[in-house]
């Protein structure tokens, strides 16, 4: 379904990923596993072409077709859609409005069941803005939704449990379960090893490159073995390369 | 009773008080209180039990007394519909208001200039909120594709003790024209004012938006918000003033202008003033782009960039 070939990006002339390749099946939740700073939030970006990142080299192949010139827009109408790991407050925009735009105007019966998933009753948060007035977790809950109702081929989650408490976090991740159920391919990123685990496969980036892909469980514990304790912080050691 | 002579007039304005998202059946209920105004001539003004609404037309407007009695809660909102159907006029609103002691109204008020090519609009309203009183006031204006006017709402407030003023002017369908805004709240003993001012300027608009807040009383609390977005060569200057003057006092002036292109200009001057220790009074002004992130959100979820512009705006004029 996605497949990055040797992907390059250099920001102010810093390389920050290096020759990235990954591939993502139909059906899969995939997840990509790094430390802060590993370039976690700027292959998301990539993908979906926001930020304005450009590729400064590679290639980004969605259903057999480039997209890497192509829009933010025009991605999400090929069926990719990203929800921001700091999302986006819009003052006016209520959670009902943005549900059923992001869901293509579904039914309001729909909508409020993909609120359900993620652990929030609609009759308190259907009429509410999207705005500072939501708590951190319960903005990343509502994006979630909106990507449920979206229905997506490929969902790019970028930390989806960051800011998420102990008691949402089963949540978020049989949202995210219920969402590959559906038919979403989902490319998950993240830094916890416990969201890690829902994922078919896991690969770990560090200095914005794939050193590791695997089993979750296995893939996990290799990189809480190796990447927790390692002290060359984004600087792949000549073993590990 | 409507005069046949008026009665395509007030059919017209009750046409476009219904294309500029007014409640049609509200002007044409005899137990709602209203008031229709066509330039210089009342077609309609209608009291009810409690709320006094006398006239007296002008040379180049009309004289409006709008009385709540002391104690009468008005239970349905009260509609005013100002306007000039031409393309040319001048209407001159000389507005006295008394709310008296423990009233409540909500009153609803449309401002329609759909053809305005050379048009006047002016209010002038002094009005008093009486003791524990409440006014919530909403106005929306409805100026047509041809930006040929010039709007000049101006009041003075005084909130009684315990008393509430709430309003919102709100401006984004069609061409703004020229619009200078002036209202000034003072609030006594634990009153409250909240001014709330919401436009969209397009084209070669220019806006003029002053709020001030006198917070005189002990507890008194103010509100001084401004929402607004340009586009094309459309200019807008905001003042956002709130004065805590006594114990306790508490004040808030909010003022984001956003600006969509490179030839807007946004002028936001917040001015927050304490002359009491116990007083506190905060301020936000925030001017700039519209949020590609948010702009970003939107795209992502299928939108075209000028389709997810245009739901940031609606939302932030809401």
């Amino acid at each position: 379904m996605l497949v990055v070939e040797k992907l390059r990006l250099a920001l102010n002339g810093k390389p920050i990923i290096n020759d990235l390749s990954l591939h993502v099946e139909k059906g899969e939740i995939h997840g990509i596993l790094g430390e802060n700073g590993t370039g976690k939030t700027t292959i998301a970006y990539l993908i979906m072409g926001a930020n304005n990142y450009k590729p400064t080299a590679g290639r980004i192949i969605f259903q057999g077709q480039d997209i890497a010139d192509l829009s933010v827009s025009q991605r999400a109408k090929k069926g990719i859609t990203l929800a921001w790991q700091e999302p986006a407050r819009v003052e006016g925009l209520t959670v009902r409005d943005y549900l059923t735009l992001s869901g293509n105007h579904r039914k309001i019966n729909q909508i409020e069941r993909y609120l359900w998933m993620v652990g929030m009753e609609p009759g308190q948060y259907l009429d509410r803005d999207i705005d500072a007035t939501l708590s951190g977790g319960e903005r990343k809950r509502i994006e979630l939704a909106s990507v449920l109702a979206m229905h997506p081929k490929l969902a790019i989650l970028d930390e989806p449990d960051s800011g998420i408490d102990i008691v949402s976090l089963p949540l978020i991740l049989n949202g995210i379960v219920e969402m590959n159920r559906q038919g979403s391919s989902v490319l998950l990123i993240t830094h916890s090893e416990r969201v890690a685990e829902i994922a078919h496969r896991v690969s770990i980036l560090c200095a914005g490159n794939i050193i590791r892909t695997g089993a979750p469980s296995e893939t996990s514990q290799w990189f809480k073995n190796n990447c927790l304790t390692c002290p060359h912080i984004n600087e792949p050691t000549d073993e590990i390369k | 009773m409507i005069g046949y002579s008026v009665e395509k007039e007030y059919q017209g304005m009750i046409d476009a008080y219904e294309r500029a998202g007014g409640d049609k059946s509200a002007l044409q209920s005899r137990d709602v209180a209203k008031l229709v105004i066509h330039e210089n001539r009342v077609l309609s003004a209608d009291s009810v039990k409690g709320l006094k609404i006398e006239t007296k037309e002008t040379e180049t407007g009309v004289n409006v007394n709008f009385i709540i009695e002391e104690g009468a809660k008005i239970p349905r909102p009260v509609h005013l519909c100002f306007g000039i159907l031409p393309k040319e006029g001048l209407q001159e609103i000389v507005m006295k208001v008394d709310a008296q002691d423990n009233s409540e109204v909500h009153v609803i008020a449309h401002c329609i200039f759909p053809k305005a090519v050379k048009v006047i609009h002016k209010m002038d309203a002094d009005i008093e909120i009486g003791n524990n009183a409440k006014f919530d006031y909403k106005e929306t204006h409805y100026h047509g594709e041809f930006g040929g006017i010039e709007v000049i709402p101006k009041a003075r407030v005084k909130v009684g003790k315990g008393g509430v003023w709430q309003s919102t002017f709100a401006l984004s369908q069609g061409l703004v024209g020229k619009l200078d805004y002036d209202f000034e709240v003072t609030c006594q003993e634990k009153a409250v004012a909240e001014l709330i001012v919401k436009a969209y300027g397009k084209g070669s608009d220019d806006i003029k938006i002053w709020e001030k807040i006198y917070l005189n009383g002990t507890g008194a609390r103010g509100l001084a918000k401004s929402r607004l977005v340009l586009s094309d060569k459309a200019k807008a200057e905001v003042r956002g003033e709130t004065y805590g003057n006594a114990p306790h006092a508490r004040g808030h002036v909010d003022c984001i202008e956003l600006v969509n292109g490179t030839e807007a200009v946004a002028r936001a001057i917040p001015i927050v003033s304490v002359t009491d220790g116990k007083a506190k009074v905060t301020h936000e002004a925030a001017i700039g782009s519209i949020d590609r992130k948010q702009i970003e959100t939107l795209m992502a979820r299928g939108l075209d960039e000028d389709e997810a512009v245009d739901v940031i705006v609606r939302g932030i004029l809401r």
